[in-house]
């Protein structure tokens, strides 16, 4: 007698979905993120076999070894994994690709190659593992630390921090959100999404360093976080190959459909915000961070706008794999070139 | 006693009276941004038309517009295509510049200029022919705005009439250049007309240059190494391209782009069979080609100087973590932004090791126009033949200036991706590691995403044969000496040297690139004016072949490394293959003004070295012109 073994709509098991085993501390906000997004992976029943996991440099890339044995990795240099990524998708199209990135990684050295990936809507989801600080040169601040956060020598941060998720609406990321490590049901949802998603995922997850920057006087500690999270929304998270249908008191939620047809449902705790209004959004980000909380749930949405790779006119096919016989000229092109140079 | 220079010299300062027939220099001086090349052009392809090998070469500054431009134009019977020294005949079209134009020529030399400026003043042993420019394109031109450009057109038709062109050479080559544009061709043809009818009534051939029909150019193309490197992209079957603008190597992806949208959309659906990125920087440039070339395309960036040293960190991630890449860098004078229109070979030693850590990078070094389009190709197969990145090596002479070249041949050699995985070598091999040296020769299989083989995980950092992170110092000990071996594997692999060995001779000359065309034309002038005897061994790619280098220093008593740079890069990188008896026989000739490499420099450098003596001749090389808008 067995017992059925538990699949996903692919017929994978959980198992499939999961990396080596950790390195990082034990509760290290980067390893529930981790786990979360093994979960998305596998409910969303996602093919690793065409996942690519990217990195740059830091205690957040080193977790892309973590989830999805069964992908393709790719732990490039600091604060360059969007090149990369860009790079492997002009090859591939049909790959799914998801970026992990630390705050110093995106928001310090990275800071140009984030701002220009924002700007082209490359399909990714992109996941800041955002503790504020440098943990793995041991705890220095990061430039999304909070003014007037304080390491555990004392020193106190006296710039302001850069809010990665304004820059990212800014500059034309088509989803942006923000939640914590310790929000699990939040963050799958939004993950989920994001998968659901043709464009741009930019995610910022607050998640607490245990060894560096979890004490008092942090603006990134579990017990701040939990105290001073303050979301938009609950969501719910419908994929399109489940038929599920939610009542819902009109004017209470907002439903959005992504491009795959999955549905998220945004019930409202905030009387009037609209994630698809973008000045809306930078304003009640703005308002929520100057109270001293962070905003999180979906925080901007912009369904329609087409994706770097639409963009560029590609052929359905990947790139890497045409055959020579599509991308060698033939003997009467070569002909024509060099008659147009006598 | 050898022929010496002194010699030379009084042959030379005589008046030269007899005909000198297609074997002259001739420069255009004009301002940055009239509009210039395009009357330059054509006279180039007329000449060529004529069936006399011709070259072009355009020295301009690092401004949009208003800053001296001079473009050269050298017709050799004996088909030389350097630079040459000295300019026997100019074109005074820049006001800022006509005086010390005039001063640096060898005397006998003819200048045609525009009259007021009333340069015959200056220097009673040259040629002058006065023209009133401005008199003759007003009845031509009845746009103002288009007289500027017109103008240029007017002393490619006083030209022809000095110079022995056939008008209708000229007007085969105006077509060739306008293309359809029927109003301009007709404006153009009516400047050319004006110029010709004016030389006809009006000036008296006074100097000896002349050009005379041959036959040694049938067939022959006009082109730039980077639109040569551009088709050779194309036929290699490059799928992404990421790049960021820097002179001179734009117009590398630009003609690339231009092709690509001609022979590379999918008849069908009208669809791209290949993506181009203007990137945010260098840096970016040569991300997105890793990422691409490790997800399975073929993928390539073009740049300069300042971009390969922005490139030096992905470049050592590109070589640890074995992912192709090919890198085009067309050399412009550095350090810093230096001198960013002018050329040099300065990037060999800093490229051949770019990045921190133990690095060795193959580098491909074309001389010639068919070299950088038979070399991108090359290029594309080593890289991924290798998983390494591969520097092309170009330079602004080769890579804008403008060289006759025979046809490019079809490639004969099918697409080779290299050691990609596949299920029948899995089944062979049993057990796959990403790093794990099954063949020997350092190189082992790789597998990329969505192919349907086993993952594996990239990374910059120390991994072991399976390609898991790990800092175990026999893994790294391990990997670092496969990677030693792949690049050995490489050394057979390159492209050879070409090596001339002539019987008898006790001095052999090294170089590469465009020195190549100095260096043919210096060791005729070795032989034939001092009797010295010279072999050539001509490098075409690093690993060197360390056997043949050997075996041709062993066969000489003195070797002469050629180069463009100030350091003698070559030479240093040449001495990490040699036993110290070798080094000892190298001697360096260095030239390093930003301006191509030229036979005579290398000439006088190498008698001066050998022990004869060499006169100071025309050492003005260094222009006050030159100097920019300071």
């Amino acid at each position: 007698m067995t017992t059925p073994l538990k699949v996903n709509r692919i017929g994978l098991e959980p198992q499939i979905y999961k990396g080596s085993k950790t390195t990082l501390c034990a509760g290290c906000g980067h390893n529930a993120i981790s786990e979360r997004i093994i979960d998305a992976f596998y409910e969303m029943g996602v093919d690793p076999r065409r996942v690519i996991k990217l990195s740059g440099i830091g205690c957040s890339s080193k977790s892309p070894a973590y989830f999805m044995g069964g992908s393709h990795g790719f732990n490039a240099v600091h604060g360059r994994m969007p090149s990369v990524a860009t790079g492997a998708l002009l090859a591939n199209k049909k790959l799914i690709a998801i970026g992990v990135s630390g705050d110093g990684d995106t928001s310090a050295i990275g800071i140009g190659q984030f701002v220009h990936l924002m700007r082209r809507n490359l399909p990714i989801v992109y996941i800041i593992e955002d503790n504020g600080c440098y943990g793995l040169t041991k705890g220095q601040f990061s430039p999304t630390a909070d003014l007037g956060s304080t390491l555990k020598t004392g020193v106190v941060n006296d710039l302001p921090p850069i809010d990665t998720c304004a820059l990212a609406i800014e500059l034309g990321a088509t989803f942006v959100a923000r939640s914590f490590s310790g929000d699990k049901k939040q963050l799958l949802a939004l993950l989920k999404a994001a998968l659901a998603h043709r464009g741009t995922a930019m995610l910022d997850v607050i998640s607490p360093c245990v060894t560096f920057n979890d004490h008092e006087g942090s603006t990134k500690s579990y017990a701040y976080a939990k105290d001073h999270d303050d979301p938009l929304e609950e969501l719910s998270f419908v994929p399109f190959f489940e038929d599920i249908s939610v009542d819902y008191e009109p004017g209470s939620t907002q439903e959005v459909t992504m491009h795959d047809g999955s549905k998220l449902y945004l019930k409202k705790l905030d009387e009037v915000f609209d994630p698809t209004d973008k000045i809306a959004a930078l304003s009640r980000l703005r308002e929520i961070a100057r109270r001293g909380e962070f905003a999180t749930g979906l925080i901007y949405f912009e369904p329609d706008r087409d994706d770097f790779l639409a963009q560029l006119n590609l052929i359905d096919e990947p790139l890497a794999s045409l055959p020579p016989s599509r991308v060698r000229p033939g003997q009467e092109a070569l002909d024509e070139i060099m008659d147009s140079l006598r | 006693m050898p022929l010496t220079d002194s010699a030379l010299q009084e042959e030379h300062a005589a008046p030269r009276k007899q005909r000198v027939v297609n074997d002259f220099s001739l420069q255009v001086a004009t301002v940055n941004g009239s509009g210039s090349q395009t009357a330059n052009l054509v006279l180039l392809r007329s000449i060529l038309l004529m069936g006399v090998p011709v070259s072009g070469k355009n020295m301009f500054p690092s401004n949009i517009a208003g800053l001296p431009t001079w473009y050269t134009i050298r017709a050799s019977k004996r088909g030389y295509t350097g630079r040459k020294k000295e300019v026997d005949f100019l074109v005074a079209m820049n006001p800022e510049t006509a005086k010390e134009d005039v001063l640096t020529l060898e005397p006998g030399a003819a200048v045609v200029y525009d009259e007021p400026l009333k340069l015959n003043a200056l220097r009673s042993d040259l040629v002058f022919y006065p023209v009133p420019f401005d008199k003759l394109v007003a009845p031509v031109c009845s746009d103002a705005k288009l007289r500027r450009l017109v103008r240029n057109m007017i002393y490619d038709g006083i030209l022809a009439k000095l110079l022995g062109i056939d008008l209708t050479f000229m007007d085969k080559a105006l077509g060739r250049q306008m293309g359809k544009k029927a109003k301009a061709v007709a404006l153009n043809q009516a400047a050319l007309k004006a110029g010709w009818d004016f030389a006809e009534a009006n000036l008296t051939k006074q100097d000896p240059f002349a050009l005379e029909p041959m036959n040694l150019t049938a067939g022959k193309i006009l082109i730039e190494g980077n639109q040569a490197a551009a088709i050779g992209c194309l036929m290699a079957g490059v799928t992404v391209v990421a790049w960021y603008p820097i002179t001179p190597s734009s117009s590398l992806v630009e003609s690339l782009i231009g092709y690509m949208k001609k022979h590379r959309v999918d008849k069908e659906t009208g669809k791209a069979t290949f993506a181009v990125v203007q990137a945010e920087d260098e840096i970016a440039s040569l991300g997105m080609v890793i990422g691409a070339s490790w997800a399975g395309a073929r993928s390539m960036t073009s740049t300069s100087g300042p971009g390969i040293s922005l490139m030096s960190e992905f470049t050592g991630l590109a070589y640890y973590a074995e992912t192709p890449a090919v890198i085009f860098d067309v050399q412009r004078v550095g350090p810093s932004t230096g001198l960013p229109t002018r050329t040099a070979q300065g990037d060999l030693l800093f490229v051949a090791v770019l990045s921190h850590g133990d690095t060795k990078h193959i580098m491909l070094l074309p001389s010639s126009v068919e070299e950088c389009y038979a070399m991108a190709m090359e290029a594309f197969e080593l890289a991924e033949h290798f998983q390494t990145p591969v520097f092309v090596m170009l330079d602004l002479d080769l890579g804008m200036n403008n060289w006759m070249s025979d046809g490019f041949e079809y490639p004969t050699k099918p697409i080779d991706r290299g050691k990609l995985l596949t299920p029948d070598v899995l089944k062979r091999l049993g057990e796959w590691g990403r790093y794990r040296d099954v063949d020997g020769d350092g190189i082992a299989y790789r597998t990329v995403p969505g192919d349907g083989m086993p993952a594996y995980f990239t990374r910059g950092s120390g991994h072991n044969a399976k390609g898991q992170y790990s800092e175990r110092p026999d893994d790294y000990v391990e990997n670092m000496n496969r990677l030693a071996r792949k690049f050995e594997t490489a050394r057979r692999f390159v492209p050879k040297p070409v090596i001339e060995t002539v019987a008898g001779a006790k001095v052999g000359l090294v170089g590469y690139g465009t020195s190549h065309w100095a260096m043919i034309e210096s060791r005729d002038q070795l032989r034939e004016e001092s009797d010295v005897k010279t072999s050539y061994f001509r490098l075409r790619a690093y690993p060197f072949d360390d056997h043949e280098l050997a075996a041709f220093i062993d066969a000489h008593e003195r070797i002469y490394v050629i180069e463009q740079n100030r350091d003698a890069q070559l030479l240093q990188l040449m001495k990490l293959d040699l036993s110290p008896e070798r080094v000892a026989k190298l001697r360096s000739v260095r030239h390093y003004n930003g301006l191509p490499i030229d036979a005579r420099s290398v000439t006088d450098d190498v008698l001066s070295q050998e022990g004869y003596e060499v006169a100071e001749r025309n050492g003005r090389v260094a222009r006050a012109g030159m100097t920019g808008g300071e």
